[in-house]
């Protein structure tokens, strides 16, 4: 008898979603779906608001990622107003981008992926969890959350909020930094970057050698990825030109301020959340698995692989043991784990070498802006992908138009994809169990969504 | 006997959940004083069992249920009463579940309106439909908790901060009811106010404050409102800055813009704010747009799609 099983919700993310799995009478996968619940409306009730609020209403679009939307706002109504931050505002902003993309990643793989590997997939799921991660390991559970508490509260103690800031001003930042706080956060992050360093070997020696057969094979799709990358086609975080790469390793690179001749968006029956896909390719939208069009994936896999290498000695040699193992373009879903702890490395480094700079503490942060009409395109790598935040205003400065397309979007359709793959790959014969049902969420998790 | 826990996400972030995991190392301790039975954004627990072959969406029995966002859709609504029925205590977390938070912006428009510009824009292909199969009815307008079921304890805040989430979790430990400061942002603020000024016109935030320098302490920077620029310190309620008490936004030397609701849980931060720029001489005019000032707490029917 043909039946659907629910996985509602998807646990371990960030986001609300569920999955839908349709066996057909022989209890074989006929169909699945993904189906995202979340449906808030920014781009439309942000209307009417002045530009220079915004980006302290659109940073609550997401808790985790509070700091990306923030600045990627900031960027759109700086063209808006035609303003540009002085450079150690500019620094400034970076700053606060790259360590919140350093305590994102730890959240992510200790807190919400680590224990399908280090409690198993088939553990009971009253033990497959962070708390299950800690009893086991309780010293190593203090250490990362004394690193990411470290992490956080930089953000806190310099710029007032982590969660939720508000220090990315029109114009620049909102405060400078003094030559104590830098050498304090400079000591902080060299010794967050050691950290970084011990996880990606301790994942790299004690997590994903016993999984290497299901990275190869568990929510397995092809598709190009997008990210961005600097002058040099060295990954970039925080600003450069996107690249938007075919299955197949090739490559276009364009300017953010014309994203919309590059990607487009598909409302889909089943989900609240639209799937965008590469419009510029002109082959239309398919998520079929065996022949899919349009699809591409963001987030950390998707930036190491559309990057020439890295910007950082220590994550360019991580790059190139990855890619002398895995090739480039990586397609295996799971290498999202990987990628994640590279960038982590990536992430660290920079921040150091940003505290490293002089200017970071000029007090010249912020050019004084002047409402008016305009339009700009705010973009920068979240850590769930490519964001894109983009405005127009009115002559007194308020939003006209708004159009965002969030990181973990651009994977919407890929998710898809990773769970019908692993779902027709491990229910047969109408058996199911929970380890089964896990292995689909692990397909879902690397993303990170 | 350990409290157990279960904990829910509805219209939300995360930025809450976040926030409970920013206890640090008190969350550590915290974890081996309480049992969490359901909670989405750590754990596997399923509503509709753990093979997916449940028809009734089912939460765990516990001693205190803490939900995080207001009510949006259908699906909200289900948990929320799950939750109402299943756990002794309910805490509204955070200004989203006790005052509708950001998302209640949109009650200034009918849904069909918001749903028109998300479907429409530049980068949309044309469908012709509404995605409609699996995904839960939205409703006519974003809610507070408290508009739906009955809440024992409100914790606002954009997100709570840590210390308050500790604070809150001890006291329930302790057999407590976690109280709130009846206090505004002001009361807890370190600038120095000088009394009425001159001061006729409000600017908008497009420049910095004045202070003399980098390292000056807060106390001796001018309050940002009798600098000139809109601070919603007057009519939000105090605690963001946690044990530290210092408004967080005033850390950064920026406005505060109410993310913690109402100083009285049933005020009105708009008309409350009006009222106190009018008494103070302030030309309300010069402010480019009300609404903003309720994009806290713009549930309970306060804000409302326009009548044209």
């Amino acid at each position: 008898m043909s039946r659907t099983i629910h996985i509602s919700p998807i646990t371990r993310i960030e986001g609300h979603a569920s999955i839908a799995i349709q066996l057909d009478e022989r209890g074989n996968v006929s169909d699945s779906k993904v189906h995202f619940m979340s449906l808030r409306g920014f781009e439309k009730f942000v209307e009417g608001k002045p530009a220079e609020e915004l980006p302290r209403i659109v940073n609550r679009i997401c808790g985790i990622c509070p700091w990306h939307h923030h600045l990627a706002s900031n960027k759109a109504v700086d063209r808006c107003f035609g303003v540009e931050p002085p450079p150690a505002g500019r620094k400034l902003r970076e700053l606060m981008q790259t360590i919140a993309h350093a305590e994102d990643k730890l959240l992510h793989f200790f807190f919400l992926a680590a224990a399908d590997f280090v409690i198993g997939p088939d553990s009971d799921y009253s033990v497959r969890n962070v708390i299950g991660v800690a009893k086991a390991n309780p010293e190593l559970a203090r250490k990362v959350v004394q690193m990411r508490y470290m992490a956080k509260m930089i953000l806190e103690r310099f710029a007032g909020k982590t969660i939720h800031p508000v220090a990315g001003v029109a114009g620049g930042f909102s405060k400078p930094m003094t030559e104590k706080d830098r050498v304090e956060f400079l000591k902080q992050m060299r010794e967050l970057l050691d950290f970084a360093r011990f996880t990606i070997d301790f994942a790299k020696t004690s997590v994903f050698p016993a999984y290497l057969d299901a990275v190869q094979s568990l929510g397995v799709i092809r598709t190009g990825f997008i990210g961005t990358v600097d002058e040099k086609g060295r990954l970039n975080l925080f600003d450069g030109k996107i690249r938007l790469m075919k299955p197949d390793g090739s490559f276009t690179d364009f300017d953010p301020q014309d994203y919309t001749d590059y990607i487009g968006e598909q409302v889909m029956p089943y989900s609240y959340g639209k799937f965008p896909y590469a419009r510029c390719w002109n082959e239309g939208f398919s998520l079929d698995l065996d022949s899919p069009r349009g699809i591409y994936r963001s987030n950390c896999l998707a930036r190491i692989n559309v990057a020439d290498s890295m910007a950082t000695p220590l994550a360019q040699a991580e790059l190139e043991e990855f890619r002398e193992k895995f090739g480039r373009p990586a397609q295996a879903t799971l290498l999202y784990h990987w990628a994640r702890l590279i960038e982590e490395v990536y992430a660290c480094e920079h921040a150091v070498e940003l505290l490293q700079d002089p200017e970071i503490t000029d007090t010249n942060i912020r050019t004084k802006a002047e409402p008016g009409a305009g339009r700009g395109v705010g973009c920068l790598e979240a850590p769930r992908g490519t964001l894109i935040h983009d405005y127009s205003t009115d002559e007194n400065g308020l939003i006209t138009r708004a159009n965002m397309i969030v990181g973990t979007t651009h994977n919407l359709g890929p998710i898809n994809m990773s769970v019908n793959q692993s779902a027709r790959l491990l229910i047969r014969d109408g058996i199911v169990d929970e380890g089964i049902l896990n292995r689909i969420e692990m397909s879902v998790r690397a993303y990170d969504p | 006997m350990s409290v157990k826990i279960a904990e829910e996400w509805v219209n939300a972030c995360s930025g809450c959940e976040i926030s409970i995991v920013d206890m640090g190392e008190r969350l550590l301790d915290v974890l081996n004083l309480v049992e969490f039975v359901h909670i989405p954004v750590l754990m596997d627990h399923k509503y509709f069992g753990q093979l997916g072959d449940g028809s009734r969406l089912n939460i765990p029995e516990a001693d205190v249920g803490i939900i995080t966002g207001g009510i949006r859709n259908a699906e909200h609504l289900e948990v929320a009463e799950e939750m109402r029925r299943k756990c002794k205590i309910i805490i509204a977390l955070g200004t989203c579940a006790t005052h509708g938070g950001i998302p209640a912006l949109a009650n200034s428009w009918r849904f069909d309106d918001v749903m028109e510009r998300v479907y429409s824009t530049e980068t949309t292909d044309k469908a012709g439909f509404r995605p409609a199969d699996g995904v839960p009815q939205v409703l006519d307008a974003c809610l507070a908790l408290d508009e739906k079921i009955k809440v024992d304890v409100l914790l606002p805040g954009c997100p709570p901060h840590p210390d308050q989430v500790f604070s809150a979790l001890v006291a329930l430990l302790e057999g407590r009811v976690p109280e709130l400061p009846d206090k505004s942002v002001c009361d807890c603020c370190p600038t120095l106010r000088e009394g009425k000024g001159q001061l006729k016109r409000l600017r908008r935030f497009l420049e910095n404050p004045f202070y003399k320098s980098p390292d000056e302490p807060l106390d001796r920077m001018r309050c940002l409102l009798e600098q000139g620029f809109l601070c919603m310190g007057p009519v939000t309620r105090a605690g963001c800055g946690g044990g530290k008490v210092v408004p967080r936004c005033i850390a950064a030397r920026v406005p505060c813009r109410g993310c913690s609701g109402p100083v009285r849980n049933d005020g009105n931060q708009l008309l409350d704010m009006l009222n106190a720029l009018a008494s103070n001489g302030i030309d309300i005019e010069s402010l480019p747009e009300y609404t903003s000032l309720l994009r806290f707490s713009g549930a309970h029917n306060l804000l409302r799609p326009s009548s044209k």
